[in-house]
């Protein structure tokens, strides 16, 4: 058993700085991903990318304009489709009701595709504990689930092991019988193929997120590279679908654009793989499909956060380009960060869900899919660890003058003369004011005050990152 | 009438780097302008402000905001970080439609990043200066993709005779500081600086050039304590330091 990790980012960091290989591993699968979105993204007319981000924000922007409606409407087209349609309120919601779908049907095993949703509600978790066996089949989390471990990264969940490392591990479990496999990749795969087919087979349910839900459709698209979602929501019997409420987009002709523009900013690919789009409930007629669906509308913090200051970040596609562009991100890996979204994104999504306190964002995060201002929105979403040295810092800049003894310039600046010292227009008669010892202590300050409303739909920044 | 600037000193030139304002205010003066300074020290409230402290920074900001408005020259920032926080972030931080507001936007309105002005607005080039020896430019992050100037430290650096500008690996990646984030997360920001210096050390420049004394001062501390002779300089102070006595 691993001994918790520390509730502080800053522990958590300095742990993963310590591992010497992490970061290096990091660096050169995020720099090869930033190297394929920027190719992706010049292999288009000039301009068309950003354009593409602009329509896609637009598209978003307008669904949680009028988020309820856009749900309403997926709601009845779902239901029409034949699909059942559940609301959770929050995560201890959401796994009941996926519990009692499942317990009803008389499920043991359930194969799931990748959903960093499931992660954030800890649905392993709370099926492991009524005796059903959930199977990860996305690679990376089949990995991931067989460590015990969170995925480190939203788009690549084991981007910190080396092959090596899932070498190891596959040798050290048995994966895939004999012969066990090499470190080579595509033994690897083989070896997880086979374990993960008889897995397929035998399950009686699949579970899947969304990456998008198309309000007038009640249609869901689910990509993946690998073809284990459309395994888990064609194969077996049962299907359920578990998604954020910001996942809806509105129709499908701006869905083309949200696939062009996740596969391009997620791993530089034109299009992902396999690109799933389908009608839960819907029968195909030939008795192909899962015979009963299930779609389970996620809330766990969302309509708060839609009615905050940081309401943008609902706009966000989880592309993982953000992770992969910063910094600190790639010195330290997701796991540092503590809640189930890392990095840029999670550093503005996680507080906002409750899960977690933000962390610094570098400068050169601002490049998720949709465009979106990750940078400013950080700053909305509340205080750092380490916060108390602002207030006096604050409290020191915000006077007029750093008390009566001290020159209003540095030695340096003096040389400049009073010829150039203009009068400030409005502030001359405050100069004077005494402010040592008036020091504002952490603690005598208000540090609950939210700050002021803001806009939906502010322009984009000035200076679009390239 | 003599065209008048207003200069912001920014708290790192005025507290620790103020030969970087007057090499400021000696490229401007050459140029024929008159650079005034406001008679206070002012910070455009970022510390706070990137903490997620709206309200500490608002009080800041109002100081700064007052000291500023009422001027109608273009307000000189030399440093990207600083001229961000005023140009896009200043405004944000007062109620709409209220009096701060406007006046923050007049400043915003005004704020010209000093390269920018001087490669921009002032349609400048070769300055006069002359420097023998390798330069690396470190883009700092809120000057490249907050303002989004990124040619024009180049255009004056190359203009620079006797140089030679350097390219290297991760050239606008983060150095690392990230203001108070260095304190507050020292580790990581030496995890990263130290990224920085193993990309520099690759090329090994005579000087790196940066137009944030933030980032400079970071990696001015990782050179002294790797023994590196490498210098660091603000660009003010490099194109100064090299024009004509």
């Amino acid at each position: 058993v691993s001994p918790a990790p520390s509730p502080v980012f800053t522990d958590r960091a300095a742990q993963a700085l310590a591992d010497e290989s992490l970061a290096a591993t990091l660096r050169t699968a995020t720099g090869l991903l930033e190297e394929r979105r920027a190719a992706a993204a010049a292999a288009l007319d000039d301009g068309a990318f950003e354009a593409l981000r602009l329509r896609a924000r637009a598209a978003k922007f307008s669904v949680l304009g009028d988020l309820a409606g856009h749900l309403e409407r997926f709601e009845a087209a779902a239901k029409a489709n034949g699909a059942q349609v559940h609301w959770a309120q929050d995560a201890e919601e959401a796994r009941a009701i996926i519990r009692g779908i499942l317990e009803r049907a008389a499920v043991k095993k359930a194969v799931k595709s990748k959903s960093m949703v499931t992660e954030e509600i800890e649905l392993n978790h709370g099926l492991e504990a009524a005796g059903i066996t959930p199977i990860e089949t996305d690679l990376g989390e089949y990995v991931a689930q067989l460590k015990g471990e969170k995925p480190s990264h939203i788009i690549l969940p084991i981007i910190h092991l080396t092959r090596q490392a899932v070498a190891a591990l596959f040798r050290k479990l048995g994966v895939g019988g004999q012969p066990l496999p090499t470190d080579d990749v595509s033994g690897l795969v083989e070896a997880a193929r086979l374990e993960l087919r008889k897995h397929f087979e035998t399950a009686e349910a699949g579970i899947t997120g969304a990456n998008f839900a198309v309000a007038d459709q009640g249609a869901l698209c689910i990509v993946s590279n690998e073809g284990n979602a459309r395994f888990c929501c064609s194969l077996p019997p049962l299907h359920v679908a578990v998604l954020g409420i910001e996942k809806l987009v509105p129709d499908l002709s701006s869905l083309s654009d949200f696939l062009r523009l996740l596969a391009r900013s997620a791993t530089g690919q034109r299009l992902t793989v396999y690109s799933n789009l389908l009608w839960p409930g819907r029968d195909a007629g030939d008795g192909s499909g899962p015979k009963e669906s299930h779609v389970v509308l996620l809330d766990n913090g969302r309509t708060r956060l839609l009615a905050s200051q940081a309401a943008e970040i609902l706009a966000c596609i989880r592309c993982g380009a953000c992770l992969n562009a910063c910094p600190v991100y790639k010195a330290v890996g997701g796991h540092s960060y503590g809640g189930t979204y890392p990095g840029p994104m999670g550093s503005i999504l996680s507080p906002g869900l409750g899960e977690r306190e933000g962390q610094d964002l570098a400068g050169r995060a601002r490049r998720p899919g949709p465009r979106l201002r990750l940078h400013a929105l950080r700053r909305l979403q509340g205080r750092l660890p380490g916060e108390d040295r602002y207030p006096a810092h604050a409290a020191l800049a915000a006077q007029p003058a750093h008390g009566p003894a001290r020159p209003p310039q540095a030695p340096g600046l003096q040389g400049l003369g009073d010829r150039r010292l203009a009068p400030a227009p409005a502030e001359r008669a405050a100069q004077a004011r005494p402010c040592r010892g008036q020091l504002a202590r952490p603690g005598r300050l208000d540090r609950s005050r939210r700050p002021s409303a803001l806009r939906l739909d502010p322009p984009p920044p000035t200076a679009p990152p390239r | 009438m003599q065209k008048t600037a207003q200069l912001f000193t920014t708290c790192l030139v005025n507290e620790l780097y103020p030969a970087v304002g007057m090499g400021a205010v000696r490229l401007l003066e050459r140029q024929g302008w008159y650079v005034e300074v406001p008679p206070l020290p002012l910070c455009c409230g970022q510390p706070a402000f990137n903490a997620g402290l709206l309200e500490d920074s608002r009080r800041v900001a109002r100081v700064t905001v007052k000291a500023l408005d009422g001027f109608d020259g273009p307000l000189l920032v030399p440093s990207g970080s600083c001229g961000d926080m005023l140009k896009h972030h200043l405004p944000h931080l007062f109620p709409e439609g209220s009096e701060e507001a406007a006046a923050a936007q007049r400043i915003s309105a005004r704020v010209r990043e000093l390269s920018q002005f001087l490669v921009d607005d002032l349609g400048l080039g070769d300055l006069g200066a002359a420097v023998s020896g390798t330069v690396a430019y470190h883009p700092s992050c809120h000057l490249s993709r907050g303002l989004g100037v990124k040619e024009q430290p180049l255009a004056l650096l190359r203009a620079v005779k006797g140089v030679t500008l350097l390219e290297f690996k991760k050239q606008d990646e983060c150095c690392g500081f990230g203001g108070s984030f260095s304190v507050t997360h020292d580790a990581l920001s030496g995890s990263m600086l130290m990224e920085k210096m193993k990309n520099l050390k690759a090329v090994g420049p005579d000087y790196v050039v940066s137009c944030d004394l933030g980032c400079l001062m970071h990696l001015e501390g990782g050179f002294r304590r790797q023994g590196w002779k490498t210098k660091v300089r603000h660009l003010a102070q490099f194109l100064a330091e090299g024009l004509p006595a």
